[in-house]
C-alpha cells in the first residue's frame, strides 16, 4: 500500500510556489492537509481570538487548496485555524471558504470541528482530577477557566469521524499539527509511527529543506518507510536537514508527545534517494495508557500603554542601573497621589527595557555592564483599564523625560522621544494561562463537529 | 581558540510551546559534533549556570543523524508575560556562540 501526502506549506497564509503545488497536485495525493496556528506568536491570537495573519494572505492560499482538492475530489483537513484554533477562528475560515466556492462554483460538503471548552465543562473534570499540570504549569483555580478563552487541542479522532461521516473538506479548531496529516492514514491502516513520524516531518511543509521556506512538500507512505521530496526543484532535501526538523519547536527530538501517545524516532534511518529526496523508517508509536487533551489558554493581563525613546548622553546612561529602581518607587506614590488611594499601585506594571544594554536578556545578560554609544528605551505601563495605563504613562513619560542626574545642575531633557504625544495605546495585552492536560471520556467530547453543504 | 560557532551551520534557540524554551545546534560534521560532545562544553550545569535554571529540569541530548545537539528546559519567563522580552525565545542563544572549544 502507498499513501501520498501533500503538505502546501507550513501554515496556511504563509504562502508556496504555486508551480511546487501544482507538481504536488500532479502526483494525486490522497488528500492535501495545512495547519493555520500555532502559540508562537504569543497569547494574543488565542486570548483575542484575531487571527496573526492577513484574511488576503490565507484567503490566497486557500483558493488553491480549494481548487486542487475538488479537481481530484480528494479531503482537504484544515487545522487551528485562525491561528488559535478557537471558534471564531473556525467561522472566519468557514467565511473565506465558501466565498471562494461562490467565486469559483465549487460544492462540497464542508465539516467544522470547534474546539473551545466550556469553562463548565473544565471546572467539573478539575474537580474529578482530570485536569493534570504538564511540566512546567501554572497555578491554576477554577476561576481561571472563566476568565480565560481556552482550547482543547484535538486529535485525529475527531477528523476522522467527520471524513467517514462524508465530509470533504474539514475545517478545524485547535489540532495537533500532525494530526491533520495523520488521520487519513490512520483510517487506511497505516504504520503508526511512520505515519505519525512523516506527519511531524511535513506538517511545517520546506522548513525541512535545504533552504528552508513556505513551500510544499510530498510524502509517500509505505508499509515499511515513507519517501519525502521537495516540491521546488531547485531545493534539495538532505537525511541530516530531515532529521533534524525532529528538533524543530520540540523539546525532545526522539519522544514527541501526540494526545494517544508517544512518537519514538531513536531508531530511524534516513537516506538518500535523491538530491530532492529522503527515505525514512524506524519510527516508532508507543500507544499513551491514558488518552489526553492538552489545553491552551490566555487570559486579560490588562490593558498597556507604552513609550519609546532613546537616550545619547553617556553620563545619563551610566546612571540609569541606579535611576531606574528609584523612578518606580516614585511613580508608586504618584499613582496614590494623583488617584487619591482609589488606585493600588500593586495593579499598575511600569517596566522600563533598556535596548543597548540587557534589553533583550534581560537578567541574563553576560555584558549587562557594558554599552554603546547610546540605548533605545522602551517603557511599558499596564493597568486595569486602557484609560488608566495612559493617564499614568502620561506622568511616566514626562518623570522619564527630567531624570534627576546627580552630575547636572538645572532641568535637562533626558530621553529623546521620536513622536508626539510619547504615549502609544497597545489596546488589551494577554498572557497564557494553563499547561495542562485533560483526561476525557473518549476523544469526542471535547470536540463540537457540524456539517454543511456549500 | 575554537569558538562553539566555529563547529556549527547554526546557533538557534526558540519557544518548544509557551512554557519551553529550546536550543539547537547543528554541527558542520559528525566531527565537529563528536569533538564538541567530547569537550564536554554543552553541559547541564553550563545552562543552570547561564540561565539560573534547575539542572534536573534540563534536556540534554545529541543526535547524531541530525549532526544537532538539543538543549530544553523552562523558560525562565512565560512566554509574552511582562518580564519576557523575547516572545519567540528567539535570541536567547546568543551568549553561547563565543564559548571557547
Amino acid at each position: 500500500m502507498v499513501i501520498r501526502i501533500l503538505s502546501p506549506t507550513g501554515v496556511i497564509g504563509a504562502g508556496f510556489k504555486v508551480a511546487s503545488f501544482e507538481r504536488g497536485i500532479a502526483l494525486k495525493p490522497h488528500f492535501i492537509a495545512c495547519d493555520a496556528g500555532s502559540t508562537d506568536s504569543g497569547p494574543a491570537a488565542l486570548g483575542s481570538g484575531k487571527p496573526k495573519l492577513s484574511r488576503e494572505a490565507v484567503k490566497r492560499d486557500l483558493h488553491y487548496l480549494l481548487l486542487g482538492s475538488r479537481q481530484l475530489e480528494i479531503p482537504l483537513i484544515i487545522g487551528s485555524c485562525g491561528t488559535s484554533g478557537r471558534d471564531v477562528g473556525v467561522d472566519w475560515m468557514v467565511e473565506i471558504t465558501t466565498e471562494i466556492a461562490r467565486e469559483e462554483n465549487l460544492h462540497f460538503k464542508l465539516a467544522t470541528i470547534k474546539a473551545e471548552q466550556a469553562p463548565e465543562y473544565l471546572k467539573k473534570r478539575y474537580r474529578e482530577g482530570r485536569i493534570k499540570p504538564l511540566f512546567p504549569a501554572p497555578a491554576i483555580d477554577e476561576g481561571m477557566f472563566e476568565r480565560s478563552h481556552i482550547v482543547g487541542m484535538m486529535g485525529i479522532e475527531p477528523i476522522v469521524a467527520a471524513l467517514e461521516k462524508g465530509a470533504q473538506v474539514v475545517l478545524a479548531g485547535r489540532a495537533s499539527d500532525t494530526s491533520l496529516f495523520a488521520a487519513i492514514p490512520c483510517m487506511m491502516g497505516a504504520h503508526h509511527g511512520l505515519t505519525w513520524h512523516a506527519a511531524k516531518i511535513i506538517e511545517c511543509g520546506a522548513a525541512c529543506a535545504v533552504n528552508p521556506g513556505a513551500d510544499s512538500l510530498f510524502v509517500h507512505l509505505y508499509d515499511d518507510h515513507y519517501d519525502v521530496e521537495t516540491l521546488d526543484l531547485e531545493n534539495q532535501l538532505t537525511p541530516q536537514s530531515v532529521a533534524a526538523h525532529t528538533l524543530y519547536e520540540n523539546s525532545d527530538p526522539f519522544f514527541i508527545p501526540e494526545p494517544s501517545g508517544v512518537l519514538c524516532t531513536e531508531n530511524c534511518v534516513y537516506t538518500a534517494l535523491s538530491e530532492r529526496a529522503v527515505r525514512v523508517s524506524g519510527a516508532e508509536y508507543r500507544p499513551a495508557k491514558t488518552y489526553t487533551i492538552k489545553l491552551e489558554g490566555a487570559e486579560l493581563a490588562g490593558y498597556q500603554t507604552i513609550i519609546i525613546g532613546g537616550i545619547r548622553d553617556a553620563v545619563i546612561i551610566r546612571r540609569l542601573p541606579e535611576l531606574l529602581p528609584f523612578a518606580q518607587k516614585y511613580f508608586n506614590a504618584k499613582i496614590l497621589d494623583i488617584f487619591q488611594g482609589k488606585l493600588d499601585p500593586a495593579t499598575v506594571d511600569i517596566r522600563y527595557r533598556i535596548y543597548g544594554m540587557d534589553g533583550v536578556l534581560g537578567e541574563f545578560e553576560p555584558l549587562a555592564g557594558q554599552f554603546g554609544h547610546e540605548v533605545g528605551v522602551l517603557i511599558t505601563i499596564t493597568a486595569p483599564t486602557q484609560e488608566l495605563a495612559t493617564k499614568i504613562s502620561t506622568f511616566v513619560a514626562h518623570a522619564s523625560s527630567h531624570l534627576p542626574i546627580p552630575e547636572y545642575h538645572g532641568l535637562i531633557s533626558s530621553i529623546a522621544y521620536p513622536f508626539s504625544p510619547p504615549e502609544i495605546e497597545r489596546g488589551p495585552v494577554y498572557r497564557f494561562s494553563i499547561n495542562h492536560v485533560v483526561e476525557p471520556d473518549d476523544p469526542h467530547e471535547m470536540f463540537r463537529t457540524a456539517f454543511q453543504e456549500v | 581558540m575554537a569558538k562553539l560557532l566555529d563547529y556549527c551551520v547554526l546557533i538557534r534557540s526558540k519557544n518548544a510551546g509557551p512554557f519551553t524554551l529550546t536550543f539547537d545546534f547543528m554541527f558542520k560534521s559528525l566531527d565537529a559534533l563528536r569533538k564538541v560532545e567530547q569537550a564536554n562544553l554543552l553541559t547541564r550545569e553550563l545552562f543552570a549556570r547561564l540561565y539560573k535554571v534547575d539542572p534536573d529540569a534540563i534536556t540534554l541530548v545529541f543526535h547524531e543523524a541530525a549532526l544537532a545537539a538539543k538543549v530544553s528546559f523552562p523558560r525562565p519567563h512565560v512566554q509574552c508575560d511582562m518580564e519576557d522580552g523575547d516572545c519567540y525565545g528567539g535570541q536567547q542563544y546568543a551568549p553561547l556562540m563565543d564559548l571557547s572549544v
